[in-house]
């Protein structure tokens, strides 16, 4: 496969490592009442869908950076790719 | 026989060959099929099941019958394809899957018994008694069943790897692929031709028929001169693209060397890694045969791999020979071999309606049922207007129409699709993204057809990337129609062969209706169809026409099973690429490897690391003389350990002391500049993960270790927990686990070592006590960090250098602290100084444990969050009272075995009472016994209990006492001193 | 019909005009009692156990291809019961003693062959983990040796005992493991079941369930509505499709594992073979094609296809381990998609609807699981509440904390 990194271009994935479901940049807060059930949703659900999915990868053999990729899982079709620190400090400034 | 006039083969180049140890004499352009031929050799192999004697079927990697072991000794390849394999000096082949021999094969036997051994058979029978399916029926059947044999030496060649990228990968050379080329080469852009035989041309080199009034082969040597002329264009002979991945990767296989004697310098093959924005696949048709009774007879081949003998190579199986054709295809076999002297005995066309194309007896609206020739074909039976008779010929030229090359195009699960005109299934939708097919594989089967298609496919898949290329000027050529009937077998009663690899009949295929193993997976799977080395390639189709007529539905409603890569098969040593042996992962080495090297260390494979594992002195005989030496050194008097391997990260920012806070789960930013403090990371999902120490250099500088094993991905998660989780914290991080040497000093003279090259730092202990470190510089300036730590329970530093002085340190060292004993000491003695301080280490960090279970729940902070904080207060977590303990033999003597699980005494032993296990264990020096650590349920409340450690894998058991998990200076005072 | 050498006999004298269907090909009825989502091998064996062992009836298995073609259809086929963890070992152990006697029981020759498999190890701390493990196997009845290096040496020759990147010091064996046909326990539990009255109902998607004040009344699917009181989804590679369809989220993520197979060879390895120190495992088919496969891709996946960098590892590690079969070729790959559970440990539990319950999970070692997994998952439709050998593989595990993590990566899938 190939990613599109927003930086480097076009890199090959096996320079890349794989965390999974984006859903995991948020992260529950910890003092709220329902905390433990928050996280455990959060440590171990997973929507899983067939098809487009927000995905972490981890370009470890090249700049470090998180990326937020959408693939769609059935064809492997990569949709694009953004900074994950630039997705995770809009959605902490929007407040989501 | 002699040669037929023409051909490609150079007549004045004559290459020997054995074949089963007879000589015989080829010619330079030859396959070994062509040439065995030459030599009227006709009987080549036998057939998986029933050892039926086979010849070639096919002129291409299609074929499914003449397989042999190629070369000998370590060089021997099992199951070579006769018609791929190009004629070289000196070949040596061998018939395989019989005994004593191809002429003569005991096995042949089941070919009597073939009533028995239907399809499936095997699922029914041999199920009594109990327990002799693995002593007697199972070896009987493995030992009857395989092909060739692998020598069992490991592969002596060499293999390499390589990327390429390319604008437009154009699949296959013949007439649609080198037009497609052409097109794409003229327009500047970078093309890629691939293909697998040894000669461009494709199928252009095995028919008669012209190209702007010239020979092919003229036309073909002018495209590669230009092809030649352009820097763009890189031209790949003996390239087998196999698969297609994701995105444009094509996997390839070049095979650089097969078609000569020896490798010599070069590698035997490789494997491309072939990124190409556009591809076309031009990969040709492969014709399939027309099933009747005994149509498998050595002499019985494809009609289009007859004329492609006669016209490429000069030869022919017979100097008699017979068609058989549903298609005007066949006709075109008997005009050339007619055209080279061959006498056509009769061309049997199914059709009523079917002309004779030249001067020979046409039977039209006539069948083959039947043939006689016990190692060769002697005559067929036909029947036509309801009589039946037997003609006499060498050879039969089958052809039952042509099945364009759907395979590549239909990975990623693209479905062919049925066309009604040509009988046959075409590319269809849902194949792999930028692969477009062209010529041949899109059903264009004249060669004039097969030219435009190519050009025009090329041009389209240059619009798409953007670059703009005229169609070129092409030459002109035959465009004959092609008209089939839908006949796929011959009725009968005798056995007719579907799949000939694997002795599929139109019988099997009938009983696999009967027992309802009906849909195309389930016909596949029970009659064993397609499922040789051939991957059902002529044979796929027509056991689908058969199911289809049975069923009553239409060969698209029955479907295909689904195509999957190799294209054709690939070595497994070109796929792993030539990384083998010590060669198979990098090896680190640490700064003072070679240092260690020549002091005539041990070392150990420790992850992608070599650390030297003990250092035996002159006189030692066994490893444990070594490790109890280094090890009573550093308790002793000084111990020097390379201790490189242990993750290094570089925090900085003045958000450091908040982001390290919420990465481990005790405070981090209350501590003061100059110090260390210990640290244990849970995951997210509250398990202890990792332990080291964080050093505080600055305000907004902190140096933190990992264990060796987890440096990677701990520093995959911290910039996950930066990048991800926490943008806003104004913090950086970088790995220098490379970049600095460190090495541990331990014991007590550490201190007066140390003080000997640090450049006026004041060591004593109030200035600089445990746990606290400072940049400073040793040896006349060299920058260094010194840390005060101690893994080992003694008196300890660790001192880090810029990694390319490491060497230069350790030297330095081991000189300064000569007359103080100074004393290397490899990673044995570090684990049995770490055992016998009872500090945890990969054994007890096994992913699987609590920071309670490490006797560390305190360290968990109630007062801030942390990662895996939360999670770790579950019940399944909390709950688990298995602690570290230390354990002792009740006998002196007695033996700590880690891994042995630990019971009550007088309990019985079973998962329900069972207490725990033994992580690691050690001869500890210092204790003159055995000792272990291990999880002992409740541990901590069974102090001076005695209990029994099982093992009984090794038969063995012992009673152990239960201690502090500190067999060495329990208070800490040593290390504080 | 039963099966015998005398009948396969018989119909060969008569020309094979007596055999009869496998199974039947019914229509659905309009409701069942169980219906079991799924005619892959959990699936079959499932329906298999509930109409034969614990004797209940109007019992349907809805499949929306062929039956089997599951993961039954596309993994490497091993059997085998050596697992450490008490939530895993018994149950595997239970599944091994099915194994045992499952031609005898289905009267159908799945062709369990237990030729042993060996996973070898390169470091002391390798080998003190199998240890544990191998006396976990021995405590559970399952039985290990612990192999050194000499007499691994004489067992298989072949391996790179001398020339090897990471040296082989031995092996943990469990001579009781091996392989057995795939295909033939598919059909077996199909035709076993199909002769106990269950209903085989191919070509038969589910498309949603009908869930009625928080009870699963029935499904819809591709050949119209059915009722069934009790239904039992065992889809491992969709679970996470199927189950959205009645709004249960899963701890799975659905990942691609691909599987390799040669050209057919005379007898090379006689057992299973893991390595140690890459990602590789290795055995030989009765046919003479040599299995083998590694690690998964790494990346969720519905596609039933891999990518070449994990070919390329996998064949490394091959070749690393033994290089006498590099001259061997590679005749196909493929991909199966697995359920990747958060702890690398199965589910088979009830859900939050009543009469919906679940089995999945099974990460890639759903073959060796197949007959306990339908024995256990058959008990808990039957009595509604979990066998013995399953009441660790509950839902709520990864609440309270008690899962089940072989291998200790925590709540990453592709780590286990």
């Amino acid at each position: 496969m190939l990613m599109p990194h927003p930086l480097l271009g076009l890199r090959d994935a096996r320079e890349f490592s794989y965390l999974g479901d984006a859903r995991l940049l948020d992260r529950p807060d910890p003092n709220a009442p329902d905390a433990e059930a928050a996280f455990c949703d959060y440590v171990f659900l997973r929507d899983n869908p067939a098809g487009v999915h927000r995905e972490l990868w981890f370009h470890e053999q090249g700049d470090r950076s998180w990326l937020v990729v959408t693939r769609d899982t059935v064809t492997h079709e990569v949709l694009g790719a953004e900074l994950a620190r630039d997705v995770a400090l809009a959605r902490k400034g929007s407040g989501a | 026989m002699t040669r037929l006039s023409g051909g490609l083969i150079d007549r004045s180049q004559a290459l020997s060959f054995t074949f089963d140890g007879k000589r015989y004499e080829g010619l330079s352009g030859d396959t070994l099929a062509s040439a065995l031929l030459a030599n009227d050799v006709r009987l080549m192999g036998r057939s998986f099941k029933y050892h039926r004697p086979r010849g070639v079927l096919s002129a291409g990697s299609e074929e499914p019958n003449a397989l042999v072991e190629l070369r000998s000794g370590a060089w021997q390849e099992p199951n070579t394809r006769a018609t791929v394999v190009e004629l070289f000096d000196g070949l040596e082949a061998r018939s395989q899957n019989r005994w004593p021999s191809l002429g003569f094969d005991a096995l042949a036997v089941n070919d009597l018994l073939a009533p028995f051994l239907t399809a499936g058979f095997y699922y029914k029978t041999f199920m009594w008694p109990k327990g002799f399916w693995e002593k007697l029926y199972e070896p009987a059947i493995r030992k009857a069943a395989g092909l060739g044999s692998l020598s069992m030496q490991p592969d002596p060649d060499a293999y390499d790897r390589g990327y390429l990228h390319c604008d437009l990968l154009v699949i296959g050379g013949g007439g649609a692929g080198l037009a497609a080329a052409l097109t794409a080469a003229r327009s500047g852009a970078r093309v890629i031709l691939a293909d697998e035989d040894f000669r461009l041309g494709g199928r252009l080199l095995r028919e008669t028929d012209t190209l702007d009034e010239v020979h092919a082969s003229e036309w073909i040597s002018a495209m590669e001169a230009e092809f030649e002329s352009l820097p763009s264009v890189r031209i790949m002979r003996r390239t087998t693209v196999f698969g297609v991945y994701d995105h444009g990767i094509y996997g390839a296989v070049e095979q650089v060397s097969d078609h000569l004697p020896q490798p010599g310098d070069q590698v035997r093959q490789t494997l491309w890694r072939i990124t190409a924005k556009r591809a076309v696949l031009a990969a040709g048709a492969i014709e399939r045969p027309i099933a009747f009774a005994d149509n498998d007879r050595p002499g019985i081949m494809l009609a289009g791999a007859m004329r492609s003998y006669a016209n490429r190579w000069a030869v022919c199986p017979s100097e008699t020979v017979a068609v058989f054709t549903n298609n005007d295809d066949g006709h075109r076999t008997a005009r050339d071999l007619a055209a080279k002297g061959i006498q056509i005995a009769a061309v049997i066309d199914v059709r009523p309606e079917a002309k004779a194309r030249g001067d020979y007896r046409l039977i039209a609206e006539g069948m083959v049922t039947g043939s006689r020739g016990r190692l060769g074909l002697t005559a067929i039976e036909v029947q036509a207007d309801g009589k039946s008779e037997w003609i006499n010929c060498g050879a039969l030229g089958v052809s039952g129409g042509w099945n364009p090359n759907v395979h590549l195009a239909s990975h990623h699960r693209g479905r062919p699709i049925w066309s009604d005109d040509l009988q046959a299934f075409l590319p269809g939708e849902g194949g792999p993204s930028g692969l477009l097919p062209a010529g041949a594989t899109t059903g264009c089967f004249s060669t004039a057809a097969a030219l435009r298609s190519g050009a025009e496919t090329a041009r389209r898949a240059l619009q798409e990337i953007g670059v703009a290329a005229r169609l070129p000027e092409l030459p002109r050529a035959e465009e004959e129609g092609y008209k089939i009937a839908p006949i796929f077998h011959v009725q009968g009663r005798r056995r007719a062969w579907v799949d000939f690899q694997n002795d599929v009949t139109v019988k099997d295929i009938k009983l696999a209706h009967t027992e309802n193993m009906r849909p195309v997976e389930h016909l596949k799977r029970y009659t064993t169809l397609g499922m040789a080395t051939d991957q059902g390639k002529t044979a796929n189709v027509t056991g689908l026409a058969v199911m289809a007529e049975l069923t009553g539905r239409t060969i698209p409603e029955t479907g295909t099973t689904i195509f999957r890569p190799p294209y054709a098969p690939v070595a497994l040593s070109v796929l792993g690429g030539g990384d083998t042996g010590p060669h198979f992962r990098p090896r680190r080495l640490t700064p003072t490897h070679y240092w260690a090297e020549a002091r005539g260390a041990v070392f150990v494979e420790a992850g992608q690391w070599m650390r030297a594992q003990y250092f035996p002195l002159a006189g030692e005989t066994h490893w444990r003389q070594s490790v109890d030496r280094e090890a009573m050194a550093a308790r002793s008097g000084l111990g020097l350990c390379d201790v490189t391997t242990l993750g290094k990260i570089d925090v900085q920012g003045p958000h450091a002391g908040e982001f390290l806070n919420r990465l481990y789960s005790n405070m981090m930013a209350t501590l003061k500049v100059g110090r260390i403090r210990y640290g244990l990371m849970l995951r997210e999902d509250g398990f202890a993960y990792d332990d080291g120490t964080c050093a505080r250099l600055a305000e907004d500088h902190y140096v933190v270790t990992t264990t060796t094993a987890n440096a990677g991905l701990v520093f995959r998660n911290m910039e996950f927990a930066r990048q991800c989780l926490w943008p806003e914290l104004d913090v950086q991080l970088i790995s220098t686990t490379d970049a600095w040497a460190q090495i541990a000093v331990a014991g007590p003279k550490s201190r007066a070592l140390l003080a000997r090259i640090v450049d006026g730092f004041d060591l004593s202990n109030e200035a600089f006590p445990f746990m606290a470190c400072a940049a400073l510089t040793v040896s006349g300036g060299l920058r260094a960090r010194l840390f005060r730590i101690s893994f080992s329970g003694e008196l300890a530093y660790e001192i880090a250098v810029a990694a390319r002085y490491g060497h230069a340190l350790m030297e330095r060292l081991m000189e300064l602290g000569a007359d103080l004993g100074a004393t290397p000491y490899g990673t044995e003695a570090l684990g049995v100084l770490r055992i016998e301080k009872g500090h945890a280490a990969g054994a007890e960090l096994n992913g699987q444990t609590t920071a309670n279970m490490l006797g560390f729940g305190s360290m968990v902070s109630q007062k801030k969050d942390s990662i895996g904080a939360v999670m770790s207060r579950r019940e399944g977590l909390a709950s688990d009272r298995h602690r570290l303990v230390g354990l002792q033999p009740v006998d002196p003597a007695g033996k700590v075995v880690s891994g042995s699980h630990l019971f009550a005494e007088d309990a019985p032993h079973s998962f329900d009472t069972d207490q725990g296990w033994i992580t690691s264990a050690c001869y500890s020096p210092h204790q003159g016994s055995m000792i272990g650590l291990g999880f002992l349920d409740k541990g901590d409340e069974r102090l001076g209990e005695v209990i029994v450690a099982a093992n009984p894998l090794e038969g063995e058991s012992a009673r152990l006492r239960v201690v502090p998990a500190h067999f060495v200076d329990p208070e800490g005072v040593r290390l504080r001193e | 019909m039963k099966f015998s050498g005398f009948r396969v006999f018989a119909e060969a004298l008569k020309g094979h005009t007596g055999w009869r269907p496998l199974w039947r090909d019914p229509d659905p009825k309009q409701s069942y009692d169980y219906v079991i989502v799924g005619g892959g091998g959990h699936g079959l064996a499932t329906a298999y156990y509930l109409a034969k062992t614990f004797g209940r009836s109007r019992i349907a298995v809805l499949e929306k291809g062929w039956l089997g073609s599951g993961n039954v259809g596309r993994n490497t086929t091993i059997i085998r019961s050596n697992y450490l963890l008490a939530g895993n070992e018994p149950f595997y152990e239970f599944s091994m003693k099915l194994w045992e006697g499952l031609e005898q029981e289905l009267n159908f020759n799945a062709m369990v062959s237990q030729r042993g498999i060996i996973n070898l190890f390169h470091t002391d701390a390798q080998r003190d983990a199998f240890r544990r493990r191998g006396n976990a196997m021995i405590l559970a009845g399952a039985g290990a040796r612990l192999l050194g290096r000499e007499e691994l040496r004489a067992t298989v020759p072949f391996l790179n005992f001398d020339n090897a990147r990471f040296p082989i010091k031995g092996g943990l064996m469990q001579p009781r493991a091996g392989t057995a046909r795939h295909d033939g326990v598919a059909w077996g539990y199909a035709r076993g079941a199909d002769r106990h009255g269950v209903d085989l109902i191919q070509n038969c998607e589910v498309t949603g369930f009908r869930i009625d004040r928080g009870r699963v009344r029935g499904l819809e699917t591709s050949r119209g509505y059915i009722a069934a009181d009790k239904i039992g989804v065992a889809v491992a590679g969709s679970s996470g499709r199927v189950m959205a369809m009645a709004g249960k989220r899963l701890p799975i993520e659905s990942h691609v594992l691909q599987a390799f197979v040669t050209e057919g060879l005379k007898p090379t390895i006689p057992g299973v073979i893991t390595f140690g120190a890459g990602h590789f495992y290795i055995s030989q088919s009765d046919k003479g094609g040599l299995v083998f496969g590694g690690d998964i891709d790494g990346y969720n996946s519905y596609a039933q296809r891999g990518n070449l960098p994990v070919v390329e590892d996998v064949t490394e590690g091959g070749m690393a381990l033994m290089p006498m079969i590099g001259r061997a070729r590679l005749l196909r790959m493929w991909g199966g998609v697995v359920d990747m559970s958060m702890d690398g440990s199965p589910i088979i539990d009830r859900t939050h609807i009543d009469g919906l319950y679940f089995n999945g999970g099974w990460c890639y070692g759903g073959f060796k699981a197949t007959p306990a997994s339908g024995y256990a998952f058959a008990h808990l439709l039957a009595t509604g509440s979990p066998h013995e050998i399953s009441r660790a593989y509950r839902f709520d595990r990864f609440a309270s904390g008690y899962v089940i993590d072989e291998r200790g990566a925590g709540a990453q899938p592709n780590l286990h």
